[in-house]
């Protein structure tokens, strides 16, 4: 990412006509116009239609009574709006507790990928323990063993812990430790501490800072973006969780949204229970709409890595 | 009392030592921690508490388990490979590698194009591109749940169902979706790239805005015109993320589960039960009793396909994806 931000940075500015795919002169041909901005329209509608359209029936089916929804799914509102299916959503199913259930868990993940990813990163590139790279190597490791693999010794990890024993079914913690664990996060945050200006180390280290204050002060003010970055994937990707709590939390009233929902489907009405899963996908919703730069930025920033 | 002790003892053990010797010339536990030693390690504490007890150990321990019969009330016994023998020798497992195949196979065909054919028409809208991108990534911060969830009313197979309405309008006969043996892991595709590809187009949107913009100018001074620089620098510019891209998608769609899992448990007939499905029916979905071993020899067996391939694929397409 950085190699891109310097490569693009460093470059003189040149006149815009003759450089990128499209230049402007193309655009002044018909066939050009006709053909790459209908393909953009196209591409427009179709996004609309199936990016957009499949959220907005569900908004649409949220409000609509049960009957007409199963009736005539793609009518808007035939027999007008009932809102009972959201306040029913709150007081039968119970939503507002899952949902609070789920920011529970969204919360410590985000804290505990947090501590362990700046920590780690800063240990790694500023302090840089001689074994750092022994310990870099066991963590790029990791990045080959796709965490679901992972699940059946996990599992009987959190029943039956070695050394401390006593079972963690059940208990937040079992989702929030493991959550840590991305060592997708600390390369990403490694890479960025790699990046900042050591003079402003040195600087620090001067004025007399040690390595905490040096880190509390110095580095993760500066580190802003990244932990923007990584703290959306991080909420993100515990809201979209269903495998792992599913496994570990066996009692329902501590079960997030996501793994209540396929169980209350059969038992629900089915108005009510798309009003449910409406409510689940507000908050990542909404928080997309407000933080999209960020979400977008770190997610070409995700490929650049990758590649 | 007795820490201010130690201190002023430490302090001039410490004072003794540097006076009477270079500083460098031994490592001692005491040079260590004057050079920030315990501050380095109480750093990396929580990296490797927490990475040690979820990550190393399980991977450990998922090796070990494959060669054990355990039922976590009694202690491990020790079973060879008799784990591995009865995951190849279940009638299920051939079918669960050929459904993934197939999977993974539909996800390329389907999958693979558009996110790359959307990000170069995306990366030329002159205006309103935030749009674009806010669209297309719009479904990759939907919950899967809810989206599968809601996918499996829109296949409803009756002819009242989402998309067999919208099919009758153009005259076609209603479909039976996830109910059918033949279009269940299509229609499963189908969703799963749904709600995938934003993230591939963003990632193929940062990648074309660093090709180097004198690259086109070049093209341009000899006379190529749009589909020449489209062929001849944009692709071959994008190779390598595209490449990644690819394997990316190979390596996530060969752990499917949660499509198969909600939308139709595998079923009908099998015809969607895939590696991971039966990896977790091995371990959590069998009412006879847990077959922890079996599904750590079949989880063992995907991780080393996984690696295998990839190793395989990066040295088949190193000549070609670096310049």
């Amino acid at each position: 990412m950085t190699s891109l931000r310097i490569r693009r940075g460093g470059r003189a500015p040149v006149p815009e006509a003759t450089q990128g795919l499209v230049l402007h002169s193309d655009w002044q041909r018909p066939s050009v116009r006709w053909g790459l901005g209908g393909a953009q329209l196209l591409l427009l509608v179709l996004l609309v239609v199936g990016g957009l359209g499949p959220i907005l029936w569900l908004a649409k089916s949220a409000i609509t009574p049960t009957q007409d929804t199963l009736i005539k799914p793609i009518a808007v509102f035939p027999h007008g709006v009932d809102l009972s299916n959201l306040s029913n959503a709150w007081t039968q199913v119970d939503v507002g507790r899952y949902l609070l259930n789920t920011i529970e868990i969204a919360a410590g993940s985000w804290l505990s990928q947090i501590i362990v990813s700046t920590t780690g990163a800063y240990a790694l590139s500023v302090l840089r323990p001689k074994w750092g790279s022994l310990i870099m190597g066991a963590l790029l490791t990791t990045l080959f063993v796709p965490s679901v693999v992972l699940l059946v010794p996990l599992y009987i990890e959190v029943v039956h812990p070695p050394l401390i024993g006593g079972s963690y079914v059940n208990s937040y913690w079992a989702i929030w430790l493991p959550a840590g664990a991305s060592a997708f996060n600390v390369v990403l945050m490694k890479r960025f501490f790699d990046n900042l200006p050591r003079e402003i180390f040195e600087a620090a280290r001067i004025d007399g800072a040690g390595p905490l204050r040096l880190f509390i002060s110095v580095v993760l003010p500066m580190s802003k973006p990244i932990l923007g970055v990584v703290s959306i994937f991080a909420v993100l990707a515990s809201w979209k969780d269903f495998l792992w709590p599913l496994l570990v939390l066996t009692d329902a009233s501590k079960q997030p949204l996501s793994v209540r929902l396929p169980t209350i489907q059969g038992q629900t009405d089915l108005g009510v229970f798309l009003a449910a899963m409406l409510i689940a996908c507000l908050v990542p919703i909404v928080g997309f709409l407000v933080f999209q730069r960020s979400f977008l930025r770190g997610s070409g920033l995700g490929g650049a890595l990758k590649g | 009392m007795a820490p201010e002790l130690e201190q002023t003892d430490s302090t001039f053990t410490a004072a003794t030592i540097s006076a009477t010797r270079p500083a460098r010339a031994r490592r001692t536990p005491l040079t260590w921690l004057r050079a920030g030693g315990i501050s380095r390690l109480l750093f990396l504490a929580p990296l490797i508490l927490v990475f040690g007890a979820f990550s190393w150990y399980p991977i450990v321990r998922l090796v070990l388990m494959s060669f054990q019969q355990t039922n976590l009330v009694q202690p491990a016994t020790w079973v060879g490979l008799q784990n591995f023998s009865e995951v190849i020798h279940d009638p299920l497992f051939p079918i669960a590698v050929r459904n993934t195949l197939e999977f993974a196979g539909l996800a390329l065909v389907f999958g693979y194009p558009i996110p790359l054919i959307a990000a170069v028409l995306i990366s030329e809208v002159r205006r309103r591109r935030g749009l674009y991108s806010a669209l297309v990534y719009l479904p990759v911060v939907i919950p899967p749940v809810v989206a599968v969830l809601l996918w499996k009313f829109f296949y409803d197979a009756a002819p009242t169902g989402v998309f067999n309405t919208i099919l009758g309008w153009v005259g076609i006969a209603p479909q039976q979706w996830i109910q059918s043996q033949g279009q269940a892991m299509p229609s499963l595709v189908l969703e799963s790239t749904w709600a995938n590809a934003g993230g591939t187009v963003i990632i193929y949107l940062a990648a074309l805005t660093g090709v180097n913009p004198e690259l086109y100018e070049a093209a341009s001074v000899d006379g190529a015109g749009l589909w020449k620089k489209l062929w001849h620098v944009t692709l071959p510019q994008m190779r390598t993320v595209m490449l990644v891209t690819m394997i990316l998608q190979i390596i996530g769609t060969a752990q499917v589960f949660l499509e198969p899992y909600l939308f139709t448990q595998g079923g009908p007939a099998n015809s969607t039960l895939t590696v991971m499905l039966l990896i977790y029916n091995y371990a959590f979905g069998n009412s006879l009793g847990a077959s922890y071993g079996e599904a750590a020899a079949l989880s063992l067996m995907l991780v080393a396909f996984l690696a295998a391939f990839s190793l395989i694929y990066l040295r088949a397409t190193r000549a070609w994806s670096s310049e």
